[in-house]
């Protein structure tokens, strides 16, 4: 930035510091090695006066300001400035408190502090005020994609907050699989004062409701329908995108929109696949799916068999049927529903006929949501017997059907007759291709791998978004075709930002649960649409301003950037350059440690701005017995559980100097390089888990930077430095033991393997 | 595996709660099994309550009637305090007794069964427990040779009662009861009547 730059410096005394550390040795070395100009002490910084102190000084020019007290993850509300660059010493937490306070120990925590005095002035210099890019306006529009109840509630949650939506539907009419309900499974549990009992006030399967919310979704002003239609392009990022609309006619609208729910729900399993309870050799056998549409078109009259119409006497339900199973052709997972769904069927017969015997044969029976556990009651108070056994085939008899099953209470193989049997199946998440499924053909290792991923390739489904966008045409999958999102924390987003998921398309679930789903998802793109008019980030860095900027003169086109960014936001353009969507970036700096020749960066987080604190860190010689070891922490979960590791006394070695980063995948390898170069005696990388239940922030940032430290054992054999020097830890916010030991064990490591010889 | 044409039907069930007390609360049973974990004496018994329930549910009458486990339960409640659905079980446990017993099932030579029907023969004689005579039948429930073998070697036992007039030998003869020893009985045939008027009309 050309603007010119004032720097202030803060030292605060309070907490303790000015007790445990030599306030005027700090603020001597803010200034003299520093370069800050004007450092100010105050016994407590973050007291009113303190917060008005600074204020004026902003008031008077003050732009960049070193605030050294305690860790940036604390106070943040009264360290709150707009417009300014702020660098912070974690004097409190990561020296004192992470240190004993014994005379002994003083020289090495003095020196602690010290450094990250120096840390915080240099990382100043190289921040720059972010300013916002401007990319795009306010575009209140969402786009809902899928009419099913997922996306109806989407759209009608959305309308309610005053957003305008267009719902595309593929199909003629709205409800999508859940249109053929004849009752949903209660929403509600027994009242609180119900007690138990065998003669109980229970909840009851309910009406639908889909005909009702397609009336409101048809009478909402704000809602236009697109029926019979997909998508055939969607392009752009949050704030402005640009979808084309097609219809079966062929006809094509383009909408812009700023941020997209794809609520496209699932498909239901082919139960063609389980010839052993012979599904498709007799129609008296039939799916879940089918007898909601027999129950439907019934309408409360005697549910019949399909082979010969006679009223239906004894009913079996076989629960996970082709579920939770390795077999080929069944799903490995449970579908979350069908539990629920075979007691509100078996309680259709019941209602007709007390007396038809209704047999659910479950392994664990499964009851989710508010009702769950009282409508099992309510289906055993009426008297369906649940045998927790295991189906192994279905035969014709005489008189109709056999189920022969294993007992798993009474454990013996037994059998039983019936009328008609039902197959709880599951559903298969209707999503469009894995985007990564050629990547996974050109990656795999051995040739198994290789023919398992080309025929995924081959079976993929067709898109349903169209994207156009560098790394793909539709929303990254985790696993069995479900949809990518940080399950635990932020499960609506998904690895495209502005592109939000809702319902059986992120993980299998039942109508009530995609309905809070669909809210959850209309919550979040509104407020992608609101922050990409103020260019500013959404989860987790939000409202950060800054975004990723490259020096086009610098880049060899090497695409790493583009196809390492977990969120796709950057395409090429013709010339193969990088093109950055400023509002489809997460700010997570995997792009900058992804580049060889270091031309990207953001105004707040730089190669420089981190490569400064690496640098500012006094190296004592090789004799003094003092190493230093860096460690590169994650900011959003190393970073705190070193916090408060430090809060609840844990002791921390006095020779590491942590500098947070933005995620590991921000880590550029010149930041390891350089440090070894200068003489540190050892490395610490902690990241966040990487696995499939991975923890990043970022989804694949973590993996990402131990697939590129892997390559690092070169770099240390070149310099002909151990190996033992640098380690990558996977490491969550609530190990706050195991973290500061890591660091401890890494200074014994060097105690046993000596000191770096590249002290100078 | 015989006549399956009964399996997984209601009947059974329906007839348990037609005649059980506190069989209508047998459908309930959701399986978790710690009844039969809590049991002290669950290993003894051929089936415990969990697997009783489900074999009602299951159809099989008579293994269920004839079987053992509902004699062998002792009221200690450790079922009915932890059962999560708050199941009488110990009740349901001694109804089903009360039922086979009416029906004639009883196993034969099942001892607590004999010594039930003992203790209420020497109860409802005089309204008092008369403990020497029960004791002595006790001893010789098995025959003559056994009971002579029991008391030979519970002889020290008993003449340290005696010593310290914990035992009354005068028992052996009449023995202590109820001033209103007419009234009682009086009372329990009635009772009996009532039962019998109970069992005679279905439930609704």
């Amino acid at each position: 930035m050309a603007a010119e730059k004032k720097l202030v410096g803060y030292l605060c005394t309070g907490c303790g510091i000015s007790e445990r550390l030599n306030v005027n040795q700090l603020q001597t070395i803010a200034v003299r090695e520093g370069k800050i100009p004007e450092v100010k002490q105050h016994a407590r910084l973050c007291a009113p006066d303190g917060v008005q102190m600074i204020a004026d000084d902003i008031a008077a020019g003050a732009t960049h300001l070193m605030l050294a007290g305690c860790s940036r993850r604390s106070k943040v509300e009264a360290f709150s400035f707009p417009n300014v660059a702020i660098s912070r010493a974690n004097l409190r937490e990561g020296v004192i408190w992470a240190r004993p306070n014994t005379p002994d120990n003083q020289e090495t925590t003095q020196e602690m502090a010290n450094d990250y005095v120096r840390m915080a002035c240099a990382e100043l210099r190289y921040l720059n005020i972010p300013s916002p890019s401007g990319e795009q306006k306010l575009n209140k529009n969402i786009l809902v994609v899928g009419g099913g109840v997922t996306g109806m509630t989407a759209a009608l949650e959305t309308a309610a907050a005053g957003y305008p939506v267009h719902l595309v539907c593929d199909e003629a009419e709205l409800g999508g699989v859940w249109k053929n309900l004849y009752k949903r499974v209660p929403f509600r549990a027994a009242a609180s004062a119900v007690p138990n009992g065998y003669d109980v006030d229970l909840p009851q399967p309910e009406e639908p409701g889909i005909t009702e919310m397609s009336a409101q979704v048809l009478a909402n002003p704000l809602i236009t329908v697109h029926f019979n239609a997909q998508l055939s392009k969607t392009s752009g990022a949050p704030g402005r995108f640009a979808a084309d609309i097609t219809n079966t006619a062929g006809a094509t609208v383009t909408e812009n929109f700023g941020a997209i729910i794809q609520a496209s729900d699932f498909k239901e399993y082919d139960a063609n696949q389980l010839p052993e309870f012979a599904y498709g050799k007799t129609p008296d056998v039939m799916t879940n799916f089918e007898l909601e549409r027999l129950a439907k078109a019934a309408n409360g009259a005697p549910l019949k068999r399909p082979s010969d119409g006679k009223i239906v006497e004894s009913v079996a339900f076989i629960q996970c049927a082709g579920q939770r199973s390795e077999q080929n052709g069944h799903l490995p997972y449970c579908s979350g529903f069908c539990c629920t769904e075979s007691i509100k069927q078996a309680l259709y017969f019941k209602a007709q006929n007390p007396d038809c015997d209704t047999t659910i044969l479950f392994d664990d029976l499964r009851t989710p949501g508010a009702a769950g556990e009282d409508f099992y009651r309510c289906g055993q108070q009426e008297m369906v017997t649940f045998s927790k056994g295991k189906a192994s085939a279905v035969v014709k008899n005489s008189a109709g059907l056999t189920v022969k099953f294993q007992d798993l209470i009474l454990n013996e193989a037994t059998e039983l007759n019936c009328d008609l049997v039902v197959l709880a199946t599951g559903q298969i998440p209707n999503n469009g291709p894995d985007p990564y499924a050629q990547l996974a053909v050109d990656e795999a290792e051995t040739e198994e791998e290789k023919e398992a991923a080309r025929i995924k390739l081959e079976v993929a489904p067709p898109s349903i978004l169209n994207l156009d966008y560098r790394q793909g045409t539709d929303l990254p999958q985790l696993k069995h075709g479900f949809l990518d999102s940080h399950f635990i924390c932020f499960p609506y987003e998904t690895r495209r930002t502005g592109i939000y998921a809702a319902g059986p398309v992120r993980r299998p679930m039942d109508m009530k649960q995609a309905m809070d789903d669909a809210v959850g998802a209309a919550m979040k793109a509104i407020q992608a649409a609101e922050s990409a008019a103020n260019s500013a980030a959404v989860h987790p860095r939000v409202g950060d301003l800054s975004y990723p900027v490259f020096r086009k003169e610098g880049c060899t086109q090497c695409k790493r950037c583009t196809v390492e960014c977990p969120f796709g936001a950057i395409n090429e353009d013709e010339n193969r350059y990088p093109v950055f969507n400023e509002s489809r970036c997460r700010r997570c700096g995997t792009c900058m440690g992804a580049c060889p020749v270091r031309v990207i960066s953001f105004e707040n987080y730089s190669i420089d701005s981190v490569n400064q604190q690496i640098k500012a860190v006094d190296i004592p010689d090789e004799f003094s017995e003092k190493p230093r070891i860096l460690v590169l922490a994650c900011e959003n979960d190393a970073y705190p559980a070193l916090d408060m590791a430090a809060q609840a006394g844990i002791e921390t070695t006095p020779f590491a100097r942590v500098v947070p980063v933005r995620c590991l995948g921000s880590v550029s390898l010149s930041w390891i390089t350089d440090s070894l170069s200068s003489g540190y005696d050892g490395i610490v990388l902690m990241g966040c888990r990487r696995d499939e239940d991975y923890q990043c922030h970022f989804v694949r940032g973590s993996a990402i930077a131990a697939e590129r430290l892997s390559k690092v054992g070169d770099t240390l054999t070149q310099l002909n430095l151990e190996p033992e020097r640098i380690v990558v830890h996977e490491v969550a916010i609530t190990d706050l033991e195991r973290a500061p030991r890591l660091l401890n064990e890494m200074a014994q490591n060097i105690e046993k393997i000596g000191m770096s010889p590249f002290k100078f | 595996m015989g006549d399956m044409s009964k399996n997984y039907r209601l009947n059974f069930l329906k007839e348990v709660e037609a005649n059980v007390e506190e069989g209508e609360w047998v459908k309930m049973c959701m399986q978790c099994g710690v009844c039969s974990g809590s049991c002290p004496l669950g290993k003894f018994w051929n089936h415990p309550p969990q697997e009783i329930f489900m074999m009602i549910r299951a159809g099989k009458r008579e293994e269920v009637l004839t079987s053992n486990a509902m004699w062998m339960c002792t009221s200690c409640y450790n079922c009915i305090v932890r059962c999560p659905r708050e199941l009488p079980i110990t009740h349901i446990m001694h109804g089903l007794a009360h039922y086979a017993k009416r029906l004639g099932l009883i196993p034969q030579q099942q001892p607590t069964a004999k010594f039930a029907q003992l203790f209420w023969n020497n109860l409802s004689n005089k309204g008092r427990v008369n403990e020497l005579k029960l004791g002595v039948k006790l001893y010789f429930m098995n025959g003559i040779g056994e009971g002579f073998k029991t008391s030979l070697k519970m002889k020290d036992i008993g003449m340290g009662m005696m010593k310290t007039k914990r035992m009354n030998p005068l028992e052996i003869v009449g023995g202590h009861g109820l001033e209103d020893i007419k009234g009682f009985q009086a009372m329990l045939k009635k009772a009996q009547e009532l039962e019998d008027q109970r069992i005679a009309t279905p439930r609704p």
